[in-house]
């Protein structure tokens, strides 16, 4: 009892002294459906969002960690994903006379760059370098709510500040000034299955896109980890009536 | 206390042929099913062989990892995603080996401060109780290694404020760190050697694994009372220990399992999700967990010691000297009764000692400025106090309650232990 009081005073002190947190925008809390112990994917939205990330971030950004094939994933048949893949050109190496050629992409294939080399990126963008986006939901601090918040979060600068060249204000952003013009505006793209894309829509869409490409097999993670439970649960049970049958020999 | 080595008896005749030529059988005979151990041992005594468990799991995963894994500053980071997406159940192996650790060392230190609760680093367990701490150092070192192999931001960040510790040491420093690094910046040397040594260091752990459980089995275990128990307050370890070991098994399978399969990341920081960069620094470096108290005391330091030693050494050596120190304290306490449950005051200052680890953790992941910095401070002297000067102090002073003759006072009559007559 006493010590519990002891370690209650303690915390609350480190509680109080707590506050003095650095000045960052902590990113809107929304819901997702991939979340907690049962959430799974969904698929429309996955390939919705697939769509606004084709036509708009991948002009700039680059998803090193996507092949055609993996789009199998979020539920794209075959035959789609050859014919999507047909559309793009890559360069192979090389022909019988050692020269490099273009041919249409396959589902092997990575998902072209938008940009050669990190200085063509950079100088197509102000000096900027567009993220490889295959892993962003997971190496940001708030995840998805951050992508989404970078997304929807462009705002007039407050009076008086001032923003380097080019740059755009986002709160969300470290820094609060982006490079990245507001990649979103209403109706930038027309969704196959009738929703309608304002920002919102679309923000939420993509950014469920790239949740995926950054843990593809979380699903298959917690279907196994319900089967584990399941039977842990069981074997846990057993050996704690065995342990206490074994042990009552003792008294 | 040495105990008679016992032929294991055989119903095959091969097995026999077998250990009558390589007793290794009857020596797991021996330490494995007839062990005596107190009949008294609480839960806390599961977690030794936890540890051991987690040993293997962390030598096994890690080996079918390294299949698939390239140490290369160009393909480290890619080698590990490709583990994770194309790899047949690659990802549960790498979820399973780097919460593993994470595992591994809450074991350890729960078993440490079980230890340190009941006095089992007292005669006769000194050398028990320091191959505990080799191991403890050792552990360090192959975890901090293996943090830097995935070579993301916080991997490469670690080792680059971790290895540069060593140029506070006076004259040769800077050149032990070029020599830990393999050049003149943390690179492709520097992970390719961290490689080598991430692979072979839990071989070594084993070793001592194995040096810990001779010196255990040499003295016998200790229990909750801490008194020197007689032959008839044993009971043989198979089945008694080996049902509850696994029944503890199951219990902390539930912990992994939950870790590995709900929360993989919770454990590591975001931003080691993205590939090392060498020109641009993280807002904060941050150690694992388990490193975190250490940490808290290094950064505490922040002032001169003394005029001639600067405050940067002053951290490194304030950090060593907290694990150093473990292998001074069979001879820094002078109680002679090992178990807390008969000491009345030391009870206190150890839930203190708790609570002030799990302070210091959590400074340890804060900036070091202002009230974090004074409490860190705070931290780190009590961290001293309790070995430096609250043990041999309290033996000296404290007055213990009566220890009972032996076992079957407390433990089949009365619930609580009853004072001498
Ligand atoms: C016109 C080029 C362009 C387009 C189109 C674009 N981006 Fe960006 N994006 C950038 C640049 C440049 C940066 C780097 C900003 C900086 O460093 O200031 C960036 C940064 C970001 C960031 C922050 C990265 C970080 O490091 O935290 C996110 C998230 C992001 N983009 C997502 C998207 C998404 C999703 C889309 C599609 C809807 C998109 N971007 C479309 C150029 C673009
Ligand atoms: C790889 C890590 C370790 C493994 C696998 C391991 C394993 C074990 C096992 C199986 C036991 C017997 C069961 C028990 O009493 O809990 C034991 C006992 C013990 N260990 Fe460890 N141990 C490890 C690390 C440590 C460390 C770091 C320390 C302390 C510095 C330590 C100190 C002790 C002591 C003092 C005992 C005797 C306990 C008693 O009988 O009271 N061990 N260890």
């Amino acid at each position: 009892m006493r010590r519990a009081v002891v370690l209650v005073v303690l915390m609350a002190f480190v509680w109080a002294v707590q506050g003095e947190a650095a000045e960052v925008t902590e990113p809107v809390e929304r819901e997702w459906p991939q979340e907690g112990v049962f959430g799974t994917y969904d698929r429309a939205a996955l390939q919705r969002g697939f769509l606004v990330f084709k036509e708009v971030c991948a002009v700039c950004h680059a998803v090193k960690y996507l092949r055609f094939r993996d789009l199998a994933g979020i539920g794209f048949p075959d035959e789609e994903i050859k014919a999507l893949a047909r559309q793009y050109t890559v360069t192979d190496c090389c022909d019988d006379a050692g020269e490099p050629f273009e041919r249409p992409a396959i589902p092997a294939d990575p998902f072209p760059k938008p940009f050669p080399n990190e200085q063509a990126a950079r100088a197509a963008n102000n000096g900027a370098l567009p993220t490889d986006l295959s892993l962003i939901v997971k190496s940001r601090e708030g995840h998805e709510n951050y992508v989404y918040s970078i997304l929807t979060g462009y705002l007039d600068p407050p009076a008086g500040e001032e923003g380097p060249e080019g740059a755009y204000y986002n709160p969300y952003f470290p820094g609060h000034w982006i490079a990245m013009p507001p990649p979103l505006s209403e109706g930038i793209v027309e969704y196959p299955d009738g929703t309608p894309a304002t920002v919102e829509q679309m923000a939420s869409d993509v950014t469920q896109f790239l949740a995926w490409l950054a843990e593809p097999t979380m699903e298959e993670r917690k279907r196994l980890g319900l089967r584990f439970f399941l039977f842990m649960l069981v074997v846990t049970g057993i050996f704690y009536a065995y342990k206490r049958r074994i042990w009552s020999r003792l008294r | 206390m040495q105990r008679e080595f016992v032929k294991a008896p055989f119903k095959s005749g091969v097995l026999k042929w077998i250990d009558d030529r390589l007793p290794v059988l009857s020596w797991a005979y021996n330490e494995l099913v007839i062990y005596p151990a107190p009949r008294n041992l609480n839960y806390w005594w599961n977690l030794g062989s936890l540890a051991g468990f987690m040993l293997v799991v962390q030598i096994v995963t890690g080996v079918v990892l390294a299949m698939h894994y390239t140490p290369n500053a160009e393909m480290a980071f890619d080698s590990v995603e490709r583990i994770m997406r194309d790899v047949n159940w690659g990802w549960l192996l790498r979820y399973l080996h780097a919460n593993g650790a994470s595992m591994f060392f809450f074991a350890v230190y729960i078993h440490m401060f079980r230890g340190l609760y009941y006095g089992s680093y007292k005669a006769p367990r000194e050398l028990l109780w320091m191959i505990g701490v080799v191991i403890l150092l050792l552990m360090m070192a192959t975890a901090f290694m293996g943090y830097v192999l995935p070579w993301g931001q916080m991997s490469y960040w670690a080792a680059q404020v971790i290895t540069n510790l060593f140029s506070a040491i006076p004259l040769v420093g800077d050149t032990i760190v070029t020599w830990l690094w393999g050049g003149f910046v943390v690179g492709n040397p520097t992970l390719q050697r961290f490689y080598a040594l991430h692979y072979l260091l839990p071989f070594i752990i084993f070793a001592f694994v194995f040096l810990h459980i001779l010196a255990l089995h040499q003295t016998g275990s200790n229990n909750p009372l801490g008194i020197d128990l007689t032959a008839k307050d044993k009971i043989p370890f198979h089945p008694y220990y080996t049902v509850k070991d696994v029944f503890g098994l199951c219990l902390f399978l539930l912990l992994y399992g939950a870790l590995v399969f709900y929360a993989p990341d919770a454990l590591v920081v975001p931003i080691n999700y993205e590939p090392a960069n060498p020109l641009q620094t993280p807002l904060h470096i941050v150690p694992e967990w388990y490193f975190l108290p250490f940490y808290a005391m290094l950064r505490a330091i922040n002032f001169d010691i003394l005029w001639i030693i600067p405050a940067k050494l002053g951290g490194v050596l304030v950090m060593f000297s907290s694990i150093l120190v473990l292998f001074f304290l069979p001879w820094l306490d002078t109680s002679k009764v090992r178990s807390a449950t008969f000491r009345p005051l030391y009870k206190w200052f150890f839930w203190l000692f708790v609570a002030n680890a799990l302070m210091l953790g959590y400074l340890g992941a804060q900036p070091p400025e202002g009230w974090y910095l004074t409490l860190s401070q705070l931290g780190t002297a009590y961290y001293f106090l309790f070995f430096l000067v609250i043990m041999p102090v309290l033996g000296k002073i404290e007055r213990p309650r009566p220890l009972p003759e032996s076992l079957s006072e407390p433990v089949l009559g009365a619930a609580q232990p009853q004072p001498a007559k």
